[in-house]
Protein backbone atom coordinates (compact mmCIF):
# COMPACT_ATOMS: atom_id res chain seq x y z
CA UNK A 1 0.00 0.00 0.00
CA UNK A 2 1.40 3.45 -0.53
CA UNK A 3 -0.24 6.95 -0.12
CA UNK A 4 1.34 9.85 -1.33
CA UNK A 5 1.66 13.04 1.62
CA UNK A 6 2.14 16.51 0.09
CA UNK A 7 3.86 18.16 2.69
CA UNK A 8 3.66 21.78 2.97
CA UNK A 9 6.74 24.00 2.78
CA UNK A 10 7.18 24.97 6.83
CA UNK A 11 7.17 20.68 7.42
CA UNK A 12 9.93 20.21 4.97
CA UNK A 13 12.76 20.53 7.25
CA UNK A 14 11.52 17.15 8.50
CA UNK A 15 11.62 15.36 5.35
CA UNK A 16 14.63 16.47 4.43
CA UNK A 17 13.37 19.16 2.17
CA UNK A 18 11.02 16.38 0.00
CA UNK A 19 8.01 17.58 -1.55
CA UNK A 20 5.91 14.60 -0.97
CA UNK A 21 6.84 11.53 0.67
CA UNK A 22 5.25 8.11 0.48
CA UNK A 23 3.75 6.42 3.57
CA UNK A 24 1.01 3.58 4.61
CA UNK A 25 -1.72 2.83 7.19
CA UNK A 26 -5.33 2.05 7.30
CA UNK A 27 -6.34 5.62 8.80
CA UNK A 28 -4.70 9.06 9.33
CA UNK A 29 -3.87 7.83 12.70
CA UNK A 30 -1.63 4.47 11.06
CA UNK A 31 -0.71 6.77 8.77
CA UNK A 32 0.73 9.74 10.75
CA UNK A 33 2.29 7.42 13.05
CA UNK A 34 4.01 5.83 10.54
CA UNK A 35 5.04 9.67 9.00
CA UNK A 36 6.62 9.93 12.22
CA UNK A 37 8.65 6.40 12.53
CA UNK A 38 10.46 7.87 9.11
CA UNK A 39 10.67 11.69 9.85
CA UNK A 40 10.34 11.66 13.86
CA UNK A 41 8.95 14.70 15.39
CA UNK A 42 6.52 15.54 12.64
CA UNK A 43 3.79 14.00 14.52
CA UNK A 44 4.45 16.62 17.21
CA UNK A 45 3.98 19.70 14.63
CA UNK A 46 0.27 18.05 13.35
CA UNK A 47 -1.32 17.23 16.61
CA UNK A 48 -1.50 18.68 19.83
CA UNK A 49 -0.77 17.08 22.81
CA UNK A 50 -4.14 15.15 23.59
CA UNK A 51 -3.90 13.61 20.36
CA UNK A 52 -5.92 16.19 18.60
CA UNK A 53 -5.51 17.81 15.19
CA UNK A 54 -3.58 21.16 15.56
CA UNK A 55 -6.02 23.79 14.98
CA UNK A 56 -4.60 25.43 12.11
CA UNK A 57 -3.40 22.51 10.58
CA UNK A 58 -5.68 21.31 7.81
CA UNK A 59 -5.11 17.74 6.63
CA UNK A 60 -7.34 16.64 3.36
CA UNK A 61 -7.72 13.20 1.62
CA UNK A 62 -8.25 13.22 -1.85
CA UNK A 63 -8.91 16.90 -1.46
CA UNK A 64 -11.63 16.52 0.93
CA UNK A 65 -10.97 17.89 5.03
CA UNK A 66 -10.19 15.15 7.36
CA UNK A 67 -12.42 17.13 10.28
CA UNK A 68 -15.87 16.36 8.20
CA UNK A 69 -14.82 12.57 7.30
CA UNK A 70 -13.59 11.09 10.90
CA UNK A 71 -10.70 13.38 11.74
CA UNK A 72 -7.72 10.95 12.64
CA UNK A 73 -9.97 7.75 12.20
CA UNK A 74 -10.57 8.51 8.44
CA UNK A 75 -9.75 5.41 6.48
CA UNK A 76 -7.39 5.36 4.12
CA UNK A 77 -7.01 3.14 0.42
CA UNK A 78 -4.32 2.14 -1.61
CA UNK A 79 -3.65 5.41 -4.12
CA UNK A 80 -5.28 7.84 -1.99
CA UNK A 81 -3.68 11.87 -1.36
CA UNK A 82 -2.74 13.02 1.17
CA UNK A 83 -2.29 16.86 1.52
CA UNK A 84 -1.01 19.01 4.82
CA UNK A 85 -1.92 22.52 4.77
CA UNK A 86 -1.18 24.73 7.30
CA UNK A 87 -5.16 26.96 7.58
CA UNK A 88 -4.60 30.53 5.81
CA UNK A 89 -7.26 33.27 4.73
CA UNK A 90 -7.38 32.50 1.09
CA UNK A 91 -8.08 34.99 -2.18
CA UNK A 92 -10.52 37.66 -2.88
CA UNK A 93 -12.30 38.69 -0.31
CA UNK B 1 -39.92 43.89 -8.44
CA UNK B 2 -37.13 45.64 -10.42
CA UNK B 3 -37.60 49.24 -9.71
CA UNK B 4 -35.37 50.62 -6.69
CA UNK B 5 -35.11 54.25 -4.88
CA UNK B 6 -31.16 53.91 -5.23
CA UNK B 7 -28.39 51.33 -6.43
CA UNK B 8 -27.73 50.47 -2.45
CA UNK B 9 -31.38 49.37 -2.65
CA UNK B 10 -30.96 46.63 -5.51
CA UNK B 11 -28.28 44.32 -4.04
CA UNK B 12 -29.47 41.05 -3.53
CA UNK B 13 -32.84 39.32 -5.10
CA UNK B 14 -30.31 37.41 -7.74
CA UNK B 15 -31.46 35.25 -10.15
CA UNK B 16 -31.24 31.50 -9.81
CA UNK B 17 -30.96 29.30 -12.76
CA UNK B 18 -31.07 26.01 -13.85
CA UNK B 19 -28.18 24.23 -15.52
CA UNK B 20 -29.71 21.56 -17.90
CA UNK B 21 -26.49 20.42 -19.93
CA UNK B 22 -24.12 20.15 -16.92
CA UNK B 23 -26.92 18.06 -15.61
CA UNK B 24 -27.51 16.10 -18.06
CA UNK B 25 -24.38 13.53 -16.96
CA UNK B 26 -26.13 12.72 -14.18
CA UNK B 27 -29.58 11.74 -15.33
CA UNK B 28 -29.45 8.31 -17.01
CA UNK B 29 -33.20 7.31 -18.15
CA UNK B 30 -35.70 6.82 -15.19
CA UNK B 31 -33.27 7.58 -13.02
CA UNK B 32 -34.51 10.05 -10.33
CA UNK B 33 -33.15 13.17 -11.68
CA UNK B 34 -30.07 15.85 -10.22
CA UNK B 35 -30.50 18.91 -10.79
CA UNK B 36 -27.59 21.81 -10.34
CA UNK B 37 -28.82 25.20 -10.17
CA UNK B 38 -26.43 28.74 -10.35
CA UNK B 39 -28.08 31.82 -8.01
CA UNK B 40 -26.04 34.21 -9.63
CA UNK B 41 -24.49 36.83 -7.09
CA UNK B 42 -22.02 38.42 -10.06
CA UNK B 43 -26.20 40.54 -10.66
CA UNK B 44 -25.16 42.53 -7.68
CA UNK B 45 -24.53 46.15 -8.09
CA UNK B 46 -20.70 45.51 -7.63
CA UNK B 47 -20.62 42.68 -9.63
CA UNK B 48 -19.94 40.35 -6.47
CA UNK B 49 -21.27 38.70 -3.89
CA UNK B 50 -19.52 40.95 -1.30
CA UNK B 51 -22.34 43.58 -1.79
CA UNK B 52 -24.27 42.06 0.69
CA UNK B 53 -21.92 41.85 3.25
CA UNK B 54 -20.28 45.13 2.37
CA UNK B 55 -23.59 46.71 2.72
CA UNK B 56 -24.94 45.23 5.80
CA UNK B 57 -21.89 46.03 7.80
CA UNK B 58 -21.74 49.15 6.87
CA UNK B 59 -25.35 49.65 7.83
CA UNK B 60 -24.72 47.67 11.20
CA UNK B 61 -22.09 49.56 12.13
CA UNK B 62 -24.47 52.94 11.41
CA UNK B 63 -26.94 52.16 13.70
CA UNK B 64 -24.46 51.21 16.45
CA UNK B 65 -23.22 54.66 16.17
CA UNK B 66 -19.43 53.04 15.13
CA UNK B 67 -19.85 54.98 11.91
CA UNK B 68 -20.25 58.39 11.64
CA UNK B 69 -20.63 61.05 8.86
CA UNK B 70 -17.00 61.55 7.30
CA UNK B 71 -15.37 58.37 8.80
CA UNK B 72 -12.59 56.50 7.09
CA UNK B 73 -13.14 52.87 6.77
CA UNK B 74 -10.32 50.42 6.98
CA UNK B 75 -10.48 46.93 5.81
CA UNK B 76 -8.18 43.90 4.76
CA UNK B 77 -9.77 42.99 1.13
CA UNK B 78 -7.97 41.19 -1.87
CA UNK B 79 -10.79 42.95 -3.93
CA UNK B 80 -14.56 42.00 -4.16
CA UNK B 81 -15.27 43.23 -0.69
CA UNK B 82 -13.36 46.50 -1.12
CA UNK B 83 -14.99 47.31 -4.43
CA UNK B 84 -18.34 46.90 -2.89
CA UNK B 85 -17.28 48.86 0.62
CA UNK B 86 -15.58 51.53 -1.88
CA UNK B 87 -19.10 51.76 -3.80
CA UNK B 88 -21.65 51.54 -0.67
CA UNK B 89 -18.90 54.39 0.59
CA UNK B 90 -18.60 56.99 -2.35
CA UNK B 91 -22.91 56.91 -2.40
CA UNK B 92 -22.67 57.34 1.59
CA UNK B 93 -19.69 60.12 1.75
CA UNK B 94 -16.95 57.83 3.71
CA UNK B 95 -13.14 57.60 2.98
CA UNK B 96 -11.79 54.26 2.29
CA UNK B 97 -8.76 52.69 2.82
CA UNK B 98 -8.00 48.86 1.76
CA UNK B 99 -5.08 46.73 2.74
CA UNK B 100 -4.35 44.26 -0.48
CA UNK B 101 -1.79 41.36 -1.12
CA UNK B 102 0.08 42.44 -3.61
CA UNK B 103 -0.12 39.53 -5.42
CA UNK B 104 -3.76 40.60 -6.41
CA UNK B 105 -5.41 41.36 -10.19
CA UNK B 106 -4.43 44.80 -11.68
CA UNK B 107 -8.78 45.26 -12.32
CA UNK B 108 -9.00 45.11 -9.06
CA UNK B 109 -7.05 47.63 -8.25
CA UNK B 110 -7.53 49.84 -10.73
CA UNK B 111 -11.53 49.58 -9.80
CA UNK B 112 -10.88 50.40 -6.40
CA UNK B 113 -8.85 53.50 -7.31
CA UNK B 114 -11.80 54.44 -9.36
CA UNK B 115 -14.34 54.53 -6.57
CA UNK B 116 -11.50 56.64 -5.02
CA UNK B 117 -9.87 54.16 -2.22
CA UNK B 118 -6.36 53.78 -0.66
CA UNK B 119 -4.70 50.89 -1.04
CA UNK B 120 -2.03 49.89 0.81
CA UNK B 121 -0.30 46.63 -0.29
CA UNK B 122 1.12 43.93 2.19
CA UNK B 123 3.46 41.13 1.15
CA UNK B 124 2.81 37.94 -1.30
CA UNK B 125 3.73 35.76 0.82
CA UNK B 126 1.29 34.69 3.46
CA UNK B 127 -1.73 35.80 1.21
CA UNK B 128 -4.59 37.26 3.01
CA UNK B 129 -2.96 36.44 6.68
CA UNK B 130 -1.02 39.20 5.84
CA UNK B 131 -3.35 42.08 4.92
CA UNK B 132 -4.92 41.43 7.87
CA UNK B 133 -1.95 41.69 9.87
CA UNK B 134 -1.14 45.08 7.98
CA UNK B 135 -4.55 46.24 8.38
CA UNK B 136 -4.74 45.46 12.32
CA UNK B 137 -1.00 47.15 12.83
CA UNK B 138 -2.81 50.09 10.89
CA UNK B 139 -6.50 50.73 12.86
CA UNK B 140 -3.78 50.38 15.90
CA UNK B 141 -1.97 53.24 14.97
CA UNK B 142 -5.41 55.46 13.59
CA UNK B 143 -7.87 54.76 16.25
CA UNK B 144 -10.44 56.44 14.71
CA UNK B 145 -10.97 54.92 12.18
CA UNK B 146 -13.68 52.43 11.38
CA UNK B 147 -12.07 48.62 10.53
CA UNK B 148 -15.26 46.41 9.77
CA UNK B 149 -13.54 43.77 9.51
CA UNK B 150 -15.26 41.11 7.48
CA UNK B 151 -13.09 37.76 9.32
CA UNK B 152 -15.58 38.44 12.75
CA UNK B 153 -17.85 40.66 11.75
CA UNK B 154 -20.98 38.91 12.83
CA UNK B 155 -23.04 40.99 9.85
CA UNK B 156 -21.23 39.74 7.05
CA UNK B 157 -22.71 35.94 7.79
CA UNK B 158 -26.37 37.79 8.22
CA UNK B 159 -26.26 39.21 4.99
CA UNK B 160 -26.35 36.02 4.08
CA UNK B 161 -28.62 34.10 6.61
CA UNK B 162 -31.46 36.66 6.25
CA UNK B 163 -31.22 37.42 2.34
CA UNK B 164 -29.19 34.57 0.61
CA UNK B 165 -30.75 31.80 2.37
CA UNK B 166 -34.06 32.54 2.04
CA UNK B 167 -33.97 33.67 -1.81
CA UNK B 168 -32.34 30.01 -2.45
CA UNK B 169 -35.42 28.15 -0.51
CA UNK B 170 -38.48 30.39 -1.86
CA UNK B 171 -37.03 29.77 -5.34
CA UNK B 172 -36.20 26.16 -4.84
CA UNK B 173 -38.05 24.44 -1.92
CA UNK B 174 -36.80 20.84 -3.19
CA UNK B 175 -32.85 22.40 -2.61
CA UNK B 176 -30.92 19.51 -1.20
CA UNK B 177 -27.19 20.99 -1.11
CA UNK B 178 -25.99 24.31 -1.18
CA UNK B 179 -22.74 24.42 -2.18
CA UNK B 180 -20.31 27.82 -1.64
CA UNK B 181 -16.77 29.10 -1.50
CA UNK B 182 -14.79 29.72 1.95
CA UNK B 183 -13.03 32.90 2.56
CA UNK B 184 -14.51 35.01 5.33
CA UNK B 185 -16.79 32.06 5.79
CA UNK B 186 -19.48 34.66 5.67
CA UNK B 187 -21.63 33.37 2.92
CA UNK B 188 -21.43 29.20 4.72
CA UNK B 189 -21.94 30.36 7.86
CA UNK B 190 -24.96 32.29 7.37
CA UNK B 191 -26.64 30.65 4.75
CA UNK B 192 -26.16 26.83 7.01
CA UNK B 193 -27.42 28.56 9.93
CA UNK B 194 -30.44 29.65 7.68
CA UNK B 195 -30.64 26.05 6.87
CA UNK B 196 -29.86 24.84 9.65
CA UNK B 197 -33.63 26.37 11.06
CA UNK B 198 -35.65 26.54 7.73
CA UNK B 199 -34.36 23.02 6.31
CA UNK B 200 -32.26 20.64 8.01
CA UNK B 201 -31.60 18.22 5.66
CA UNK B 202 -29.53 20.49 3.35
CA UNK B 203 -26.46 19.66 3.10
CA UNK B 204 -24.14 22.36 3.15
CA UNK B 205 -20.70 22.03 0.94
CA UNK B 206 -17.42 23.87 1.25
CA UNK B 207 -15.31 24.78 -1.84
CA UNK B 208 -12.22 26.53 -0.45
CA UNK B 209 -9.20 27.52 -3.06
CA UNK B 210 -6.17 25.73 -2.75
CA UNK B 211 -3.03 27.84 -3.83
CA UNK B 212 0.61 27.71 -4.94
CA UNK B 213 2.57 27.66 -1.86
CA UNK B 214 3.77 30.88 -1.59
CA UNK B 215 0.48 31.50 -0.33
CA UNK B 216 1.13 29.11 2.41
CA UNK B 217 4.70 30.12 3.53
CA UNK B 218 4.27 30.84 7.06
CA UNK B 219 7.24 31.24 8.71
CA UNK B 220 5.69 29.49 11.70
CA UNK B 221 2.34 27.45 12.19
CA UNK B 222 1.34 29.79 14.77
CA UNK B 223 0.42 32.24 11.99
CA UNK B 224 -2.24 29.98 10.54
CA UNK B 225 -5.64 32.38 10.51
CA UNK B 226 -9.10 30.69 10.94
CA UNK B 227 -11.67 33.16 10.19
CA UNK B 228 -13.58 34.36 13.63
CA UNK B 229 -16.90 33.80 11.94
CA UNK B 230 -16.08 30.32 11.24
CA UNK B 231 -17.89 27.32 12.70
CA UNK B 232 -17.52 23.61 11.55
CA UNK B 233 -20.57 22.78 12.54
CA UNK B 234 -22.73 24.16 9.94
CA UNK B 235 -21.23 23.00 7.32
CA UNK B 236 -21.16 19.27 6.21
CA UNK B 237 -18.17 18.92 3.79
CA UNK B 238 -15.24 21.26 2.74
CA UNK B 239 -13.12 20.51 -0.08
CA UNK B 240 -9.52 21.56 -1.20
CA UNK B 241 -9.87 22.83 -5.03
CA UNK B 242 -6.45 23.68 -7.09
CA UNK B 243 -6.02 26.17 -9.83
CA UNK B 244 -6.38 23.33 -12.44
CA UNK B 245 -9.80 22.05 -11.53
CA UNK B 246 -11.04 25.32 -11.21
CA UNK B 247 -9.51 26.44 -14.46
CA UNK B 248 -11.58 23.58 -16.24
CA UNK B 249 -14.52 23.99 -14.27
CA UNK B 250 -14.76 27.64 -15.19
CA UNK B 251 -14.50 27.47 -19.23
CA UNK B 252 -17.05 24.37 -18.38
CA UNK B 253 -19.56 26.51 -16.99
CA UNK B 254 -19.01 29.12 -20.02
CA UNK B 255 -18.89 26.34 -22.82
CA UNK B 256 -21.97 24.35 -21.93
CA UNK B 257 -24.20 26.82 -20.00
CA UNK B 258 -23.09 30.43 -21.47
CA UNK B 259 -22.13 31.81 -17.90
CA UNK B 260 -18.62 33.52 -17.71
CA UNK B 261 -17.95 33.77 -14.04
CA UNK B 262 -14.89 34.00 -11.80
CA UNK B 263 -12.02 31.42 -11.07
CA UNK B 264 -13.29 31.01 -7.76
CA UNK B 265 -16.60 30.04 -8.79
CA UNK B 266 -14.82 27.20 -11.02
CA UNK B 267 -13.60 25.44 -7.63
CA UNK B 268 -17.25 25.93 -6.53
CA UNK B 269 -18.79 24.36 -9.72
CA UNK B 270 -15.99 21.41 -8.96
CA UNK B 271 -17.71 20.59 -5.23
CA UNK B 272 -21.04 21.11 -6.97
CA UNK B 273 -20.50 17.97 -9.22
CA UNK B 274 -18.78 16.29 -6.97
CA UNK B 275 -21.82 15.74 -5.11
CA UNK B 276 -23.81 15.55 -8.24
CA UNK B 277 -21.43 12.50 -9.51
CA UNK B 278 -21.73 11.44 -5.75
CA UNK B 279 -25.78 11.60 -5.41
CA UNK B 280 -26.07 9.78 -8.90
CA UNK B 281 -24.27 7.04 -7.95
CA UNK B 282 -26.30 6.06 -5.11
CA UNK B 283 -29.26 6.33 -7.28
CA UNK B 284 -31.19 9.26 -5.38
CA UNK B 285 -32.15 12.81 -7.23
CA UNK B 286 -31.16 16.21 -5.41
CA UNK B 287 -31.44 19.56 -6.22
CA UNK B 288 -27.74 21.10 -5.94
CA UNK B 289 -27.76 25.36 -5.76
CA UNK B 290 -24.19 26.95 -5.80
CA UNK B 291 -22.60 30.18 -5.88
CA UNK B 292 -21.65 32.41 -8.80
CA UNK B 293 -19.39 34.62 -6.64
CA UNK B 294 -18.70 37.06 -9.83
CA UNK B 295 -17.98 37.15 -12.81
CA UNK B 296 -14.74 36.63 -15.04
CA UNK B 297 -13.84 39.88 -15.82
CA UNK B 298 -11.62 40.49 -13.02
CA UNK B 299 -9.27 37.53 -13.88
CA UNK B 300 -8.62 38.59 -17.51
CA UNK B 301 -5.61 39.25 -16.56
CA UNK B 302 -5.02 35.73 -14.89
CA UNK B 303 -4.74 34.32 -18.34
CA UNK B 304 -7.00 31.56 -17.10
CA UNK B 305 -9.43 32.02 -19.99
CA UNK B 306 -7.01 31.54 -22.38
CA UNK B 307 -4.34 29.13 -23.81
CA UNK B 308 -4.67 25.27 -22.51
CA UNK B 309 -5.28 24.10 -19.20
CA UNK B 310 -1.67 23.33 -18.37
CA UNK B 311 -1.05 27.02 -19.36
CA UNK B 312 -3.73 28.41 -17.22
CA UNK B 313 -2.65 26.48 -14.21
CA UNK B 314 0.93 27.68 -14.92
CA UNK B 315 0.21 31.25 -14.51
CA UNK B 316 -1.85 31.26 -11.94
CA UNK B 317 0.80 29.51 -10.11
CA UNK B 318 1.74 32.25 -7.54
CA UNK B 319 -1.63 34.39 -7.82
CA UNK B 320 -4.57 34.94 -5.40
CA UNK B 321 -7.54 33.73 -8.00
CA UNK B 322 -10.18 33.21 -5.91
C1 LIG C 1 -14.89 35.62 -5.82
C2 LIG C 1 -15.15 35.09 -4.46
N1 LIG C 1 -15.34 33.80 -4.25
C3 LIG C 1 -15.58 33.28 -3.03
C4 LIG C 1 -15.67 34.07 -1.90
C5 LIG C 1 -15.90 33.46 -0.53
O1 LIG C 1 -16.96 34.00 0.23
P1 LIG C 1 -16.95 34.24 1.81
O2 LIG C 1 -15.97 35.33 2.14
O3 LIG C 1 -18.34 34.61 2.15
O4 LIG C 1 -16.53 32.97 2.49
C6 LIG C 1 -15.50 35.40 -2.13
C7 LIG C 1 -15.51 36.28 -1.04
O5 LIG C 1 -14.70 36.13 -0.22
C8 LIG C 1 -15.26 35.95 -3.40
O6 LIG C 1 -15.09 37.25 -3.60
Amino acid sequence: MAIEVRIPTILRTYTGGEKAVNADGANLHALIDALDASHPGIKGRLLEDNGDLRRFVNIYINDEDVRFIGSLDAELSDGDQVVILPAVAGGAR
Amino acid sequence: MTRYDSLLASVGGTPLVGLPRLSAPFNADGRPQVRIWAKLEDRNPTGSIKDRPALRMIEEAEKSGLLTPGCTILEPTSGNTGISIAMAATLKGYRTVFVMPENTSEERRQLLRMWGAEIVSSPAAGGSNEAVRVAKQIAAEHPDWVMLYQYGNDANALAHEEGTGPEILADLPSITHFVAGLGTTGTLMGVGRFFRKAKAEVRIVAAEPRYGELVYGLRNLDEGFVPELYDADLIDSRFSVGPRDAVRRVRELLELEGIFAGISTGAILHAALGQAAKVAKAGEGADIAFVVADGGWKYLSTGAYEGTIDEAEDRLEGQLWA
